[in-house]
């Protein structure tokens, strides 16, 4: 395959896909120690709420270069995840600073529970797209 | 000299909120407010304040320089007043010794190394307190005017600090340092053999003999209760009590600090190492007649009960008095006065091993009683009169007769289901809420406090030892949460109730499931605050139509000596309308000084360490004070009001100790920061689709108290106001910060007396209230079960930990569980809830209860125990949740199929009778009329014109009222009181109570023949007929006939009638029952105000909603769809 503008894509896709899947990582951990009770909801809240648009702005990123590709099948595949973004940040809680999380609901055990699932099948979802850019 | 160096620590820990005046403090705003003007309260507010004070505000980088510039010593305050002549050396005399001792406890705040140095040596916080004593020494040199009589001993203790190892310091502090630990004395009257073995016990525990020489000459004290550290307790009893600063005016201001002395667990005169001061523990609920003790398990007599009545100074445990009392005097109280001081655990069978056989007992008693009467099928439709005659009572778990007595008090801790199903499972078969109802720090008549140098806690799970656990022998014991077994200390070995060894089974832990541990210094993050009040008050335009500045000041003034607290006890004001207003009331001004800060987009506090002043060095100024407040802003044109960036500047006064922030508000904030804008339409108001805004508008109020929350801060909303405020948004500064709030709609304080009447009689109430700061409390539960919600005033720092800054008598929580695991490796389940607290004394505490239930497996005992009432409020707390977070309708609808699954769930697993009929057991009979209660209640109620508001505040108080009150709230009760008779009822104080029987809320029940009485738990209706008997309005009313009845009456006037007597009595009696004074409204047949009495008889149709008969009826409908 020549060096094309859709392989840069991919290329790009899969370097930032590594990134996400450190994202998806990290938002794992930080709920399995607010679950067990580790760190005061506050501080975890801060922590990960500056993160939530930067990852969400990633992947609307190589989704807007894979639309300039033409890369059709490609972008079809992370639409689900971009209407989820778009629908998981409007629907957030009453907030002043940017992101999600919101400390007084968020030991909530449905929420936490959600929060869990999320992050579990977020990794999972980055760990597929990034196996089918490596060999897309 | 001690005064700059102690400002110094102190400003260093006020560095973080109050940049740049760290060198200088006091000086900025007021130097020039006082130089030019004599008059303070005229001038003052007019002419200077805007000219000055944005001068040196805008100017900040310089200001700050300028002050850094000035000479530190903070008293220079005070000398350039010219109104102050003479007075300023002694004047900077008091105002160290005020700041004195909380410059030392900054100390301790500001240099964690060493405090967490200290503790890691197991000191247990006497290095610390030790601190305070050598500083107090210093400073009792410097000012010999001050007397100090705690100064001996803390040089003694000095001593004894540094000649001792460390793990020898742990009882010294215990024993006779603090000087409220009384109990734990080594007194003389004790039994030669016990003295010995307590001797020998201890001194493996590394006691030196060097404390026993220091308590001294104890033998001369017999009965006394403060026997024990000979003439060291005598000389510092009371500065022991309160704390470090101790003159002699504070020591004579504290109220009754003897017998706080005695109440605190000097019961046991002769009682060893731990004390238990648990005054004859009945183990049945307590015989307080109005708070519902479950019939079954109450056979104690409705005893009189002198100490009931009286109020304590906000701290009170009333009848633990008599039980002192019965320990020197028998005859007093005349609770039990056969065997004064332990009778009530002699009532005990002696069960050795119940413990180790409980949990195999537990649940088998179920089986014995094949149908039991809360299993009887009901036909609903059929049973017209759903409602029993007597109040509803709790129903009592299925234990065997041993654990049943030993149980919880329904009033403090309830399930929802009092038979706990095995698995989530068959919890979801039964379609039924699982949750508990908490009330942890209701005011309780007796309460057995356990002072001990070791709380006995499981090593893996942490639960305090309880009735429930299993002792397998007689050195360990088997934790009943998460079965680890335990070693049973040393000292748990003795027994202080009856004097003897080896029976740990028998300490009061394990007798009684509500108990109070003093905590040791493991407890502390840092040495217990003192308390610490400040009031933000609303003083623009609105507030002062509205008057309640008066009604406030008064009921402050009334009230100042009983407020919670010891000699530190501090206190301060805040005013605010575009502006915000300090007032400096350092002991020694010769009238409070107004400090006015009008850059309120950058919040600084002019003098941080004068506006909060101890409450008795100051109490003049305190007095003063409130005295003109009232008048001070009567000429105001102001109509803007700041009220977030009085909180930022509240917030910033507090942050360094912690305390209560008291908000008073009229309107909707309309400057700076947290400003909010009119959200509701009021065409809106009786829609039935959408009611929106009941979130909040912004999340600046729920910032600020999680910052307040994480500052020991609560934040408790007096809401006084005519029109829109956005309660939706306001009420987050005291829900996350674990505060109260308060409503008064169309507030006025003379065209609206009853609400008037009402915010003096919350006042007083709310003033003089028992308190707990710096409080956490963890539940804990068998493993197997979990938490999943909380419901409340709190923030939720982890799954099981609620962070409550204050804890007030009157907050009661909701807890969601869920089963993550199988139970059926176990018949019995508990859960324990730990509140630990600082009290208003400065003690560490901490609150234990224990709630045993048996665990089932079939779905028909399920339904057996099911606590309707406990069900309908976890249910209303859940509904409020969803309404927040999704809408209105989504949480009626789940109300709804609440009833709906149950009911079903019911029929066609438990019965098989004919499907057609609407059944349900015996137990439930009573769910589908409360659910329909609260769709119609306020909250949820549709179609009917609600303000934004009431129903945001209805929220609120489902979220925050225990259960007593909220099923008041939810469904009424009403008697017809206009044929009282002495038929079954109670004697109470030597009064005789009628008991009239409950009507169901249906106007069918109205005769206008008759007059009803509506009791709605903060408020009392009592409706009259038109064609009452003119008998009853003479003798009760003071009316001669119906007409002559005023439309607006509000008290019962006192006539010396048989039948006024007993209404009053019978109103009287409902009233002890709760801590609000409801008001009583007295409403005529024919006056408008009969639709505020009509909208709660929730049985009838209205336009919008459906009568019980027709909600019955859908239900049905829905069953069989």
């Amino acid at each position: 395959m020549a060096f094309t503008f859709a392989a840069f894509c991919y290329m790009l896709a899969l370097l930032l896909t590594a990134a996400l899947i450190f994202f998806a990582i990290w938002h794992i951990i930080a709920f399995d120690e607010l679950k067990t009770d580790y760190k005061n909801p506050i501080d975890q809240c801060n922590t990960l709420n500056p993160l939530v648009l930067p990852e969400y702005l990633i992947h609307a990123f190589f989704c807007v270069m894979f639309l300039c590709a033409a890369e059709w099948l490609t972008l079809g595949l992370n639409m689900p995840l971009l209407a989820y973004h778009i629908w998981r940040y409007m629907s957030r809680p009453v907030m002043s600073g940017p992101g999600l999380y919101d400390p007084t609901t968020i030991m909530n055990a449905d929420i936490l529970a959600y929060c869990q699932k999320e992050g579990w099948c977020k990794l999972a979802f980055y760990l597929l797209a990034f196996f089918y850019y490596l060999y897309g | 000299m001690q005064v700059p160096s102690g400002y110094g620590l102190h400003h260093q820990n006020y560095i973080a909120p109050s940049g740049h005046y760290s060198q200088g403090p006091g000086k900025m705003t007021s130097l020039p407010l006082d130089t030019q003007c004599g008059d303070y309260y005229s001038a003052l507010y007019t002419v200077p304040t805007q000219n000055v004070t944005p001068n040196t505000v805008n100017q900040q980088p310089g200001a700050q320089q300028l002050y850094s510039r000035g000479p530190p010593a903070p008293h220079i305050v005070g000398s350039t007043l010219g109104s102050f002549q003479g007075a300023a050396s002694s004047a900077s005399h008091l105002h160290t010794s005020a700041s004195q001792p909380y410059s030392s406890f900054v100390n301790h705040y500001n240099s964690p190394a060493m405090y967490s140095a200290s503790s890691s040596v197991a000191s247990q916080g006497f290095p610390s307190t030790c601190g305070h004593y050598a500083m107090s020494t210093v400073s009792n040199a410097a000012y010999p005017s001050v007397s100090y009589p705690s100064l001996p001993a803390g040089d003694t203790y000095g001593q004894m600090f540094t000649s001792q190892n460390a793990p020898t310091v742990r009882p010294v502090k215990d024993n006779s340092f603090s000087g409220q630990n009384t109990a734990i004395s080594h007194p003389s009257p004790l039994p030669p053999l016990p003295s010995q073995q307590h001797h020998q016990q201890q001194s493996l525990s590394g006691y030196s003999t060097l404390t026993w020489s220091s308590p001294g000459l104890p033998s001369t004290q017999d009965n006394l209760i403060r026997n024990h550290t000979g003439s060291l307790a005598v000389a510092n009893n009371n500065p022991t009590i309160t704390g470090v600063d101790s003159s002699s005016t504070t020591s004579s201001a504290s109220p009754m600090p003897n017998s706080y002395d005695a109440l605190e667990g000097g019961s046991y005169p002769d009682m060893l190492s731990s004390s238990a001061s648990s005054p004859a523990p009945d183990p049945a609920p307590e015989p307080d007649p109005a708070s519902a003790p479950a019939p079954a398990s109450a056979p104690a007599p409705v005893v009189p009960q002198p100490s009931k009545m009286a109020k304590p100074f906000g701290y009170g445990y009333p009848t633990l008095q008599p039980g002192y009392q019965n320990a020197t005097a028998p005859l007093i109280s005349g609770v039990q006065p056969s065997n004064p001081v332990y009778s009530g655990f002699q009532q005990y069978p002696q069960y050795p091993g119940v413990n180790q056989l409980s949990s195999s007992i537990g649940g088998l008693s179920l089986q014995s009683s094949p149908q039991p009467e809360s299993l009887r099928p009901v036909n609903l439709t059929q049973e017209r009169n759903i409602l029993p005659m007597t109040p509803v009572w709790a129903p009592v778990p299925n234990l065997n007769a041993d654990l049943k007595k030993l149980n919880c008090s329904p009033d403090s801790f309830r399930c929802t289901l009092t038979n706990i199903p095995q698995t989530q499972a068959l919890l979801n078969k039964a379609k039924l809420p699982l949750g508990l109802l908490l009330h942890p720090f209701r005011d309780l008549t007796q309460l057995p406090v356990i002072t001990s140098n070791t709380i006995v806690r499981c090593r893996s799970c942490r639960t305090y030892i309880n009735p429930f656990v299993s002792f397998i022998d007689q050195r360990r014991w088997k934790c009943n949460l998460c079965y680890r077994v335990n070693d049973v200390p040393e000292e748990f070995m003795y027994n202080p109730l009856t004097r003897s060894y080896g029976e740990p089974h028998k300490r009061p832990e394990v007798q009684n499931s509500t108990v109070e541990f003093i905590a040791s210094s493991d407890y502390m993050l840092r040495p217990p605050q003192p308390a610490v009040y400040l009031f933000v008050l609303d003083v623009s335009h609105n507030a002062v139509e509205a008057g309640y500045l008066t009604i406030l000041c008064q009921s402050l003034l009334e009230n100042l000596d009983k407020l919670p607290g010891d000699s530190r006890t501090r206190i301060g004001f805040m005013t605010f309308d575009s502006t915000i207003h300090f007032y400096n009331l350092q002991e020694g001004l010769s009238q409070p000084q107004m400090l006015i800060v009008s850059d309120i987009d950058d919040v600084f506090l002019p003098t941080p360490d004068s506006l909060l002043v101890n409450l008795y060095e100051s109490k003049e100024l305190i007095k003063d004070l409130l005295n003109a407040l009232p008048n001070m802003f009567t000429n105001t044109r102001e109509t803007h009001s700041a009220l977030g960036p009085a909180l930022q500047a509240a917030f910033k006064l507090m942050s360094p100790t912690g305390g209560r922030v008291s908000v008073f508000q009229t309107q909707l904030p309309s400057l700076g920061a947290g400003l909010l804008q009119s959200r509701e339409d009021p065409n809106q108001r009786s829609s039935t689709k959408v009611v929106q805004h009941l979130g909040p508008a912004t999340d600046f109020y729920k910032k600020l108290a999680l910052d307040c929350s994480g500052q020991q801060t609560a934040v408790d909303l007096f809401l006084l106001s005519s029109q829109y405020s956005d309660l939706a948004s306001l009420a987050c500064m005291s829900k996350y910060s674990a505060g109260c709030i308060y409503y008064y709609p169309s507030f006025h304080y003379t065209h609206n007396p009853s609400q008037a009447e009402k915010l003096q009689k919350d006042l007083k109430r709310y003033l003089t209230r028992k308190i707990g700061f710096e409080a956490v409390m963890r539940i804990r539960c068998t493993k197997g079960l979990s938490m999943h919600t909380f419901h409340g005033n709190f923030f939720v720092r982890s799954t099981d930990l609620l962070s409550l800054a204050n804890i007030n008598p009157d907050a009661g929580f909701a807890v969601q569980l869920s089963i993550e695991e199988s139970l059926t490796d176990t018949s019995l389940v508990c859960f324990q809830t730990a509140l630990l607290y600082t009290s208003s004394k400065g003690e560490r505490r901490i609150r234990v209860h224990t709630l045993c239930l048996p665990v089932v497996s079939s779905l028909a005992d399920v339904y057996a125990g099911v606590d309707v009432q406990a069900a309908i409020c976890l249910l209303a707390n859940m509904a409020v949740d969803r309404s927040v977070s999704s809408s209105l309708s989504d949480a009626r609808d789940a109300l709804v199929n609440a009833v709906v699954d149950s009911l079903s769930a019911y029929g066609s697993t438990v019965s098989n009778l004919q499907h057609s009929a609407l059944m349900a057991p015996s137990s439930l009979k009573l769910f589908p009329l409360y659910v329909l209660a609260l769709l119609k209640q306020k909250a949820f109620r549709t179609g009917t014109s609600t303000r934004l508001d009431d129903r945001v505040y209805a929220m609120c108080q489902i979220k925050s009222q225990p259960l007593v009150h909220l099923m008041k709230m939810i469904h009424p009760n009403l008697y017809r009181i206009d044929r009282l008779t002495d038929e079954g009822a109670v004697h109470v104080n030597d009064r005789i109570v009628p008991q009239p029987p409950l009507q169901k809320l249906s106007a069918e029940k109205l005769t206008r023949e008759g007059a009803f009485l509506m009791d709605c738990g903060s408020v009392f209706y009592i409706w009259v007929g038109k064609g009452c008997d003119n008998n009853f309005i003479e003798d009760v009313l003071g009316y001669t006939n119906f007409a002559s009845i005023p439309q607006k009456m509000t008290h019962l006037p006192e006539l010396d009638t048989l039948s006024s007597e007993r209404a009053r009595s019978f109103i009287t009696w409902l009233r002890d029952s709760r801590p609000l004074s409801p008001i009583l409204h007295i409403v005529k047949d024919e006056s408008p105000a009969k639709a505020e009495f009509f909208q709660h008889l929730i049985e009838d149709r209205t336009e919008a909603a459906f009568s019980y008969y027709e909600f019955l009826l859908h239900v049905q409908q829905q069953i069989c769809k």
